[in-house]
């Protein structure tokens, strides 16, 4: 009597071995489908602004005819925002990094922070721009300034640009912290000095993620009631403003088709503009990195 | 080089002055925490703030329109001469476009998860994850501009009776940009995974994919469910893809060939239309925030509970 049915194992070998080869196929094609999917995105876009742009495209202000309509106003109007949301934000995200890292103990008040923190990560960013609205443009009256857009877009960005830099941070290790009270620095000539430098790979990387971010936002603007036709330039922090996206958005709700193209232009000139901050973020990446 | 100084004892002037020094920086020592304490307290005040701002306002528009009528009626016409507000219609929408959405991303994400966990080679991952991950960084008005420009159009040729604004077209870009959410948090749950259960699972004849279907999957389940838990929320809060590609009829049905509003494409619409500041309309996209920023919060609440609750821990 034979306790091993060498039959029946080998036909449920090879089911077993077909099974797991179909899968295997399966699971990378759906691999390859996604980067697919990318690729497909990547190509309409370059194929279908490539056009419109033109270094006209980057000097005009937008226009009700598609041949004259240009980024100027918006890219401008993008960089200024930016030029405040950086300060302000990476200020604020570093600083509640390091007093969450360095300073809290470890009692309810600071999980109650973290857990804030984390919620607002998933809070949807139009609820932001309800919130930009009600404070900033109206409680406030900031209007519809480049400052009242930038600092709902600091408020948006802000728990990403923590999350980083508490990560960078907490990579930093004990050993260069405790070498430094050894030589007799205080804690936060230690933090200044020590442990900023060496997580500043990190924490600029993080920054940088949230920044380009901020740049392609669109909805809180909706909210704020960012206008689109502007025929000039941001002149201070209270000047009305426009901002890429929006033009984008005015541009694809547009009927008459000459507009897509025009749309489709000033998708390149953020993407652009967005891939030149993630190589800055990578560069650095590379330059800074250390390892312990 | 350090000069060398003849050794001469302080006189009163410097010890003065050493004194200051050091009170100067215990004060320092002291003030910079607060300093920063007052930074890590913006993100508190920030949720205080839209918390308070939906509640204030959104009472505002319960004075005005009965909550009986917003939770219970089947039609939202707030442009009307009677306007109704009932938020059904707008829920259905939002929950139309985000089913779509998971029925893309969901096994495609997985998919994918499983692949570079289980199957890929080192340097496969290293190269795929961080460009899947682009198509996260792509702003929500790139995906818009090419539902309505692109899918819609293709969807059309393939089934005329779809309409320009529609369901379908956001619900699978949509899923195209959640689709990272997901592979990325899953291949990270499943990564997680100890080596020595895929090895003794190996050691008793197993498969790759009997390992990761019957091991790797069932021990990471807890990070996959709240990836796609996460992914959902995101989807539900998506604006700038269904007010390109969605339209602005908010209709109580279950046709995704149709024209549709969601919750976030309302707002938009409000926002970009003429409503004057305190009027009902004005107020109501406060209530609609409101109702968006429960949904969120559940789901956000709901992946940090699974992912705790549910945690299979080896070490």
């Amino acid at each position: 009597m034979t306790y091993i049915h060498e039959k029946a194992i080998a036909l449920q070998t090879k089911k077993r071995r077909f099974r797991n080869t179909f899968f295997q196929v399966l699971f990378t094609s759906a691999t390859i489908l996604s980067l697919i999917i990318l690729v497909v995105l990547l190509y309409r876009m370059v194929t279908q602004g490539s056009g419109y742009l033109s270094l006209d495209f980057l000097q005009q202000f937008s226009s009700r005819f598609p041949e004259k309509a240009g980024v100027y106003a918006g890219l401008i109007g993008s960089i200024a925002m930016l030029a405040i949301v950086a300060p302000v934000a990476v200020s604020f995200g570093v600083g509640a990094a390091i007093y969450l890292e360095e300073y809290a103990k470890k009692n309810r008040v600071t999980s109650f922070i973290q857990m804030n923190i984390s919620n607002l990560a998933g809070v949807p960013s139009i609820v932001f721009g309800l919130l930009g609205l009600t404070i900033f443009v109206r409680m406030l009256g900031m209007g519809k300034s480049v400052l009242a857009a930038a600092l709902t877009m600091s408020l948006l960005i802000l728990p990403v640009i923590i999350v980083a830099a508490q990560e960078a941070i907490r990579s930093v290790p004990t050993s260069l912290r405790e070498a430094s009270y050894g030589m007799g620095a205080t804690k936060w000539q230690t933090i200044y000095k020590v442990v900023l430098p060496a997580a500043l790979p990190g924490i600029l990387t993080g920054s940088i993620l949230g920044l380009s971010r901020a740049i392609g936002e669109t909805a809180p603007l909706v909210v704020i009631g960012i206008p689109v036709i502007i025929q000039f330039l941001p002149d201070g922090i209270f000047s009305e403003f426009t901002a890429l996206p929006m033009l984008i958005f005015d541009w694809a709700k547009r009927p008459q088709e000459e507009f897509q193209y025009v749309a489709a232009a000033g998708i390149l000139v953020l993407m652009t503009l967005l891939i030149l901050m993630n190589s800055i973020a990578v560069w650095i990446r590379h330059k800074f990195q250390h390892r312990y | 080089m350090v000069s060398q100084k003849p050794s001469t004892p302080l006189n009163v002037q410097q010890l003065i002055a050493q004194q200051q020094k050091k009170r100067r920086l215990r004060r320092l020592e002291k003030g910079v925490p607060a300093l920063l304490f007052i930074a890590a307290l913006i993100s508190v005040l920030t949720t205080i703030g839209i918390i308070g701002t939906l509640i204030f306002e959104t009472i505002e528009f319960f004075s005005r329109v009965s909550i009986v009528e917003y939770v219970t009626a089947r039609e939202w016409l707030p442009f009307a001469g009677e306007p109704v507000y009932g938020i059904l219609p707008l829920v259905v929408g939002t929950l139309k476009v985000t089913a779509i959405a998971l029925v893309v991303a969901l096994p495609l994400g997985l998919a994918v998860a499983l692949y570079l966990s289980e199957f890929a080679s080192d340097r496969v991952r290293t190269i795929v994850k961080p460009v899947l991950e682009v198509l996260a960084g792509i702003p929500t008005i790139v995906y818009g501009f090419f539902a309505l420009t692109f899918v819609t159009p293709l969807l059309q040729q393939i089934v005329p009776q779809i309409q320009i604004f529609n369901a379908i077209s956001p619900g699978i870009m949509i899923g195209i940009m959640i689709l990272p959410t997901i592979a990325s948090l899953s291949e990270d749950a499943l990564s997680s995974v100890p080596k020595s259960l895929r090895e003794g699972a190996f050691g008793l004849g197993a498969t790759k994919l009997e390992v990761a279907m019957k091991v790797v999957l069932p021990a990471a389940l807890s990070g996959v469910v709240a990836s796609v838990v996460l992914a959902i929320s995101r989807a539900i809060g998506e604006t700038m893809i269904v007010s390109l590609a969605g339209g602005s009829t908010p209709l109580l049905n279950f046709d995704v060939a149709q024209s549709i509003q969601t919750m976030t494409a309302y707002i938009v619409q409000v926002s970009t239309g003429d409503a004057g500041y305190g009027t009902t309309i004005y107020y109501s996209i406060y209530a609609v925030g409101f109702t968006l920023f429960l949904f969120t919060f559940g789901m956000n609440i709901l992946a940090r509970w699974i992912s705790k609750r549910f945690r299979e821990a080896y070490e």
